[in-house]
């Protein structure tokens, strides 16, 4: 185990992307540009067909990418083909992880996963009541599962949650589903507050969309930044407009960089008000 | 009644976090309030069944399908419910539960829109906001529930993700409900979803087979040999099955939609069918691990019926677990056998059923029905013994909302029993 790493020094980036949007290659290519650009880890999305937690942003990178192909199989082959030097979270929902393999639960997923060198899990539709057997494959694989703490988190489910959670737990920036916003809710604070004294490294994800979304979280105590909807936005508009695929990397690359500097700056203020 | 979250290995809450507060919550609720009737919640409940829905409803003999079949054939007659399904059993029960947690909105999803016009109904009945998901599919093949739960004051979300049915309806509620659990509850329609929905919704259904039951055995003296129920996410079914679930000589028949065929297309992730309990497998959906119409993957089929209550990739944990353990038994009626079995039942006993109902009958012709040209090779006696003496078929609700897809499919077909609708076009109109 060993996602906390990607927090020590500075406050981590850790975009998202749904692997193989709109297709195979070009998505490479992307999540290649975000590494550039600064990302501490990388959270991969494996597109599944009733994407629940998600708006409509990703809702339409899901069926983009499914359109092109995309499937277990070919998710742990582009994991594979990445040339990144940073830590990868796959994120998906629970029954691609049920089924693969056997068919029988979630080992033969987890084994593959981290033969490819994935190495944590973000699963939104698995709370931690119904989590056993996938916390238990990534024991024995060695591979980090990430909890999603929401702002209706509180009293003891909070207190299981800080048992159960490994590598850093996804603070849930408010209620909803997944989408870029513009602004910051004040249940993030929230949020954030209740969980002050856990020692986890704490992510904060849900609407984050500019530089100055990323300085505001990381100086309320965040020790990263989240961000999938606003990249996933720009890689929708390259699509709809027919852009060649490297100048939409160089515009991820752009925006990986503007959210990496807020999230740098709000760690310079939380230092300052902490010394004060 | 008893608020278990597991149904064997079926069931579980494979929801996100930030549903789950609202869950317990809810399974609290639902554990005080229906089960130990606090408050004197479940008197207030059945009060409200009886004055706005109408019940008891009555289990009547159907004469010609008792002589067409040489069986006795019992009608449960929930199509007189009021709104014409079932559906209000569980809706009035879960809107009042809403207000008893002082909830102040209730959003729900529907397909056939017989769910969305209960839940309409029980919101206005009991003055509560309601907003409801439908699939654009599924609007354009129910309008007249679509009017009616607009005259009802409720609002209409158009879905149109996927194919635009019940399973996106579905998934997008379950969205609303992550924004909005503070203040909302999600009227689920169908003994689906995370736990404690599954069990919640069987006991509010589950006054079908408890009044059954009683009619049946003061009527004939004992208890029926089979019951028949469709089934789509199966809250008909359950309600229709429960009280009989110990009486291990009756056999139950999960009807579910055969659809245009029962093979998949993997390649385009599509099944032209609604069959889930007979053909589908072990899978995790909107909250449950249940049997469902999904590729080698994982990925959820789109499924298919001619009737919108049944086209549902998935199916009640509880139904999965009854058919693994050989109390229920899942058959299925395709499309055509399902529009026949519609004017059947129209012409012989003066009853329009849903094109869910339908099924069901079609069913019961299948087994029972004089032979065909298909059927030589199925010899009838067999399954006629199969069935036995009395069977309750459960009439889950009336025809009104499919009458113009049932004229439009019977016209596609050619079917020798549908009626003549020239009538139309003497006056010039066409249809
Ligand atoms: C009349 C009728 N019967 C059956 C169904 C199927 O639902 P369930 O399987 O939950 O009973 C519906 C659903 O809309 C319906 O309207």
């Amino acid at each position: 185990m060993g996602l906390e790493r990607a927090f020590a020094d500075e406050p981590a980036f850790v975009p998202y992307l749904a692997a193989g949007d709109p297709d195979y290659d070009a998505s490479i290519e992307y999540v290649e540009a975000l590494a550039r650009g600064g990302a501490d880890v990388i959270e991969l999305g494996l597109p599944f067909s009733e994407p629940i937690a998600e708006g409509s942003t990703i809702q339409e990178a899901v069926v983009r990418s499914l359109d092109a192909g995309m499937s277990p199989d070919r998710f742990f082959e582009f994991v594979e083909e990445l040339d990144v030097d940073v830590p990868l979270v796959c994120m998906t929902y629970y029954n691609l992880i049920y089924q693969y393999g056997s068919g029988q639960g979630p080992e033969p997923f987890v084994e593959k996963a981290a033969e490819v060198g994935i190495e944590g899990f973000v699963v939104p539709d698995l709370p931690a009541e119904e989590a056993g057997p996938l916390r238990a494959a990534c024991d024995e694989y060695g591979l980090d599962l990430i909890f999603i703490v929401a702002p209706t988190t509180k009293g003891d489910r909070l207190a299981s949650m800080m048992d159960q959670t490994s590598g850093y737990v996804y603070v849930q920036a408010r209620l909803g589903v997944t989408g870029a916003k513009d602004d910051v809710d004040d249940a993030t604070e929230e949020s954030l507050a209740r969980i002050a004294e856990w020692d986890v490294p704490k992510a904060v994800g849900f609407g984050i969309k500019t530089g100055d979304h990323a300085e505001r979280i990381v100086s309320a105590g965040a020790d990263g930044i989240i961000v999938g909807s606003a990249l996933v936005d720009i890689v929708a508009e390259g699509h709809e407009n027919g852009d060649p695929a490297d100048e939409v990397a160089e515009r991820l690359e752009g925006k990986a960089r503007e959210l990496k500097a807020g999230a740098l700056r709000g760690a310079e203020q939380q230092a300052t008000a902490e010394g004060s | 009644m008893s608020s278990e979250s597991k149904f064997g290995d079926y069931g579980g809450q494979f929801v996100p976090e930030a549903l789950m507060p609202a869950i317990e919550e809810l399974t609290d609720a639902y554990e005080r309030y229906v089960i130990d009737n606090e408050d004197g919640f479940m008197d207030e409940f059945r009060r409200r069944l009886a004055e706005f829905g109408g019940r008891p409803l009555p289990l009547q003999r159907a004469d010609q399908l008792s002589a067409r079949y040489d069986t006795e054939v019992y009608l449960k007659r929930e199509d007189l419910l009021h709104g014409g399904a079932h559906k209000l059993n569980n809706a009035l029960g879960q809107v009042l539960l809403a207000k008893y947690m002082g909830k102040e909105r209730i959003i729900a999803e529907t397909g056939a829109g017989q769910h969305g016009t209960a839940t309409a109904m029980a919101a206005a009945h009991l003055d509560m906001p309601c907003e409801i998901y439908m699939g654009e599919t599924d609007i354009a093949r129910q309008r007249p529930n679509v009017f009616r739960m607009r005259i009802n004051d409720a609002e209409v979300n158009p879905v149109t993700t996927g194919r635009g049915t019940l399973k996106e309806a579905i998934s997008e509620t379950m969205r609303d409900w992550a924004t909005t659990v503070e203040t909302t509850h999600y009227v689920i329609g169908s003994i689906v979803g995370p736990a404690p929905f599954p069990a919640m919704v069987r006991d509010f259904q589950s006054v079908i087979s408890e009044e059954a039951r009683e009619q049946i055995v003061e009527k004939t003296g004992g208890l029926p040999d089979a019951v028949l129920a469709c089934a789509g996410g199966g809250s008909n079914t359950m309600g229709a099955f429960h009280h009989f679930v110990p009486d291990d000589d009756v056999d139950l028949y999960a009807v579910e939609a055969g659809g245009s065929s029962l093979s998949v297309d993997e390649e385009e992730g599509v099944a032209p069918n609604s069959a889930s309990l007979s053909t589908g497998d072990e899978g995790v959906l909107h909250g449950a691990r249940t049997k469902l119409l999904q590729d080698s993957d994982g990925q959820i089929m789109e499924s298919h019926s001619v009737s919108a209550g049944l086209d549902y990739a998935g199916v009640g944990p509880e139904l999965a677990h009854l058919v693994d353990e050989g109390r229920v038994t899942p058959v299925n009626v395709d499309d055509d056998t399902a529009l026949e079995a519609f004017h059947r039942l129209s012409q012989d006993e003066g009853i329009i059923p849903a094109l869910e109902t339908a099924h069901a009958f079609g069913y019961l012709e299948r087994v029972a029905g004089p032979a065909t040209d298909d059927r030589a090779a199925e010899p009838r006696d067999e399954h006629h013994d199969d069935l036995g003496d009395t069977v309750i078929v459960n009439v889950s609700g009336r025809g009104d909302k499919d009458l113009e897809t049932v004229i439009e499919e019977t016209q596609k077909r050619d079917l020798d029993i549908a009626p003549d609708m020239s009538i139309f076009n003497e006056i010039g109109g066409g249809i």
